[in-house]
């Protein structure tokens, strides 16, 4: 199973990784209750702040930012509800160096850490497009970790939920 | 270089050269006696590009903004198309009073206007659209940069039909759109597909949510022996600046790496000569998606209604352009193009001034048949104006005033809200205002007038919102429209905060407003569903009970002190400065 994930892991992993739209009104019950899947990170998700959420779940508050980690976003959002969000990272997934975990951060949600995904060299590459709730206007963030624990961060990515309504 | 006065308003170019864009450049003078209309060959390629049209069939009057602030750091003020008045004939070096200076600046309109009439009309695009084709045959494209189906009755009430047979008429070859997307996707869908002859072209239009391009993002066009891919941008925020739920299933914005993509695909996998974008980003967003995306030879840019032109900007390698609104404007581009280069190109930006260019009796027929049926409707008088009416500028402009002032009138207001809208052409003081004039005004699928009682923390968010829309230094952060007109409330703004902090001393009738207090404010253009009745009627209701009408006193905002000296701003007594 070198090049394969086993589908149990991948099952656990996907849990992981689709488990939180920002805020908790959305949230299905399946995975509302996620809590009780083995190794769920309840803390990180459960911060109220981006410091707590930040320590939490990479140890620290403060990552350098870097080009190979890239954020698309729209910069107003037609639907704050539904936000696409694209994260693509630059680097080789090779068996002993590659992107273990990407978080995404929304500084101001509710509960900042937005989801948590987690990679093999099997994925091939670090990349996953989602779509994130947020309330207001606010700004996003990025945090990439390899396998031996070093942490990236896309620059930080302004997207605007406004009352629209005057254009053109 | 010498330019004779018949090359006004033209400028011609070496790609790759420098100083081609020297004042200079740009010859002044009318008047010699010559076709002014006369343009000489050159090169193998011609671009014919109108936009923003606005539906309107028929010539009409159109005054520049006296207020077009830009959004960068002060000492980056005075960059085209911020610039207006005095400020904009001195960039073009456009002599005031000559047809050039009338058709580029707001100074000393009205006079202007009796000299020199009405701009626009399709009768008189179609006469300049004929002519320059037969004079250059097949190296002609015809591109219409969208927002031609909204802005008056006919096109309203024929659901925009009445647009596409004027545009099949031109012999239109590429559009693309954002107040189109107003009359549904489905009606969209059903005019591209059955009616419209034009080739409908958006890289940014995907479907929610599995992101499938909607429209074909672009086309390669062969003329001359050469390819030239045509790449359409609709506005990136139609869902955001207009009610979603007309295209719910669709999903907008920039895409400034799809639109590399496109350009890469253009280029490698066609072998593209020339690529051209046809662009409703508006002039700011074009000029910043210029700077990120390589392998655009010319964006024909609309939206912002700007005057961009007699001179290109150029960024990045890509000539950049606006063509104005209303059909003020004819853009052409003649381009020699050689195998996979832009080698040279001339440029000439024609104002359409109806009295000068005979009307096309084709599309004079077709309008008048258009129109036949509601002829009796539109005319129907309903007051006479003793202001200036117009509406497009930074802040209320005095059509919006009127509006404002029927709002709160008819709606037993204490203030009322008019969206920023930057169609809407003028009516000269004396002149009557009839239906016609009101649905010039109106004329959206989403009309209906309601109250909303806002606090004033509501109120001053709405008015925070809408101005960074406006004055936010990032580009991509600008839907394209004005501030937000207002009845009866006062404010001081300081374009050059943040939001939040643009808007101090708000007051309505006069008195400081109170974060918990409620107001009852009158307001059209929602983005919702929403009940009520057109604010047509409501506007024409006032306007016959009236007879008679004045845009004074004006609810303007005081302008902050480091606004003094901006080239964006014509007349800054008007805000205290």
């Amino acid at each position: 199973m070198s090049n394969m994930m086993k589908r149990r892991e991948f099952i656990n992993k996907s849990a992981l990784g689709m488990v939180v739209v920002a805020g908790s009104s959305y949230l299905i019950p399946g995975i509302a209750n996620a809590a009780n899947v083995p190794g769920w990170p309840a803390a990180p998700f459960d911060a109220k702040v981006l410091d707590k959420a930040m320590e939490a779940s990479i140890k620290t508050t403060s990552v350098t930012t870097s080009p190979k980690v890239h954020l698309t976003a729209p910069t107003i959002a037609e639907n704050g509800a539904a936000v696409p969000v694209t994260v693509d990272v630059d680097y080789p997934m090779d068996p002993d160096d590659y992107i273990d975990t990407i978080y995404l951060y929304i500084d101001h949600n509710p509960t900042p850490l937005a989801s948590e995904f987690h990679f093999t060299p099997a994925n091939g590459r670090a990349y996953f497009q989602e779509r994130v709730k947020m309330a207001k206007t606010d700004h996003m963030r990025v945090v990439a970790k390899t396998n031996k624990g070093v942490l990236m961060a896309s620059a930080p990515r302004e997207v605007k939920v406004t009352i629209g309504g005057c254009g053109g | 270089m010498n330019l004779t006065r018949r090359d006004f308003m033209s400028i011609m170019g070496i790609a790759g050269s420098t100083g081609f864009l020297s004042p200079a450049a740009v010859a002044s003078s009318w008047g010699s006696g010559k076709d002014p209309y006369e343009v000489p060959e050159y090169g193998n390629v011609t671009l014919l590009h109108i936009t923003d049209t606005h539906a309107q069939l028929l010539p009409v009057w159109w005054r520049e903004p006296g207020t077009n602030i830009g959004t960068r750091p002060q000492k980056e003020w005075g960059i085209t198309p911020h610039l207006v008045g005095n400020a904009k004939l001195a960039y073009y070096d456009i002599q005031a009073g000559t047809p050039e200076g009338y058709a580029l600046s707001c100074m000393d309109f009205d006079t202007l206007a009796h000299k020199y009439g009405k701009i626009g009309g399709y009768a008189h695009i179609a006469t300049l659209v004929k002519r320059y084709r037969e004079q250059v045959g097949k190296k002609a494209i015809l591109l219409d940069g969208g927002d031609a189906w909204q802005g008056s009755a006919t096109s309203l009430w024929t659901k925009a039909e009445d647009m596409v047979g004027a545009q099949n008429l031109l012999k239109e070859d590429y559009f693309v759109g954002h107040w189109e997307f107003t009359y549904g996707a489905d009606r969209v869908e059903y005019l591209l597909k059955h009616k419209l002859q034009a080739k409908f072209l958006s890289q940014n239009v995907f479907t929610i949510p599995w992101d499938e391009p909607v429209f074909d993002p672009y086309a390669i066009h062969e003329v001359s022996g050469r390819k030239v891919a045509i790449i359409g941008q609709s506005f990136p925020f139609t869902p955001i600046a207009n009610p979603a739920y007309f295209t719910p299933k669709w999903s907008f914005g920039i895409h400034p790496g799809h639109m590399q993509k496109m350009v890469d695909e253009c280029r490698e996998k066609h072998h593209a000569d020339l690529v051209v974008v046809l662009s409703h980003n508006g002039a700011d967003v074009d000029k910043k998606m210029a700077s990120q995306v390589n392998g655009i030879d010319i964006i024909l840019g609309g939206h912002t209604h700007e005057i961009m032109g007699p001179k290109p900007v150029m960024v990045n390698k890509t000539l950049i352009i606006n063509t104005s609104t209303n059909g003020k404007f004819l853009a052409r581009f003649d381009l020699d193009v050689g195998k996979g280069k832009l080698n040279g190109w001339r440029f000439h930006y024609l104002p359409i001034i109806s009295n000068m260019i005979p009307a096309d009796p084709e599309m004079v027929d077709y309008i008048h048949k258009v129109r036949a049926p509601y002829a009796e409707k539109l005319a129907e008088p309903l007051a006479v104006t003793e202001s200036l009416l117009y509406r497009r500028d930074n802040f209320n402009g005095t059509f919006d005033q009127i509006i404002c002032d029927a709002l709160r009138e008819e709606m037993d207001c204490e203030a009322a809200f008019s969206p920023g809208f930057r169609w809407g052409y003028c009516k000269l003081p004396g002149e009557t205002i009839t239906m016609e004039d009101v649905m010039g005004q109106t004329a959206i699928t989403y009309p209906q007038v309601t109250v909303t009682e806002y606090t004033g923390a509501e109120l001053k968010n709405v008015m925070e919102q809408v101005a960074d829309n406006l004055f936010n230094p990032d580009p991509y952060y600008i839907q394209g429209g004005d501030m937000i007109r207002v009845g009866n409330i006062q404010y001081t703004m300081d374009p050059s905060e943040s939001i939040d902090k643009r808007i101090t001393d708000l007051r309505v009738g006069g008195k400081l407003v109170q974060a918990s207090k409620r107001y009852k404010v009158a307001g059209w253009g929602a983005m919702n569903p929403v009940e009520g009745t057109p604010v047509w009627d409501i506007f024409a209701k006032w306007l016959r009970s009236k007879k008679t009408v004045s845009a004074e006193p004006r609810d303007l905002p005081v302008l902050t002190k480091n606004m003094q000296g901006n080239p964006g701003i014509a007349f800054p007594k008007e805000y205290d400065l």
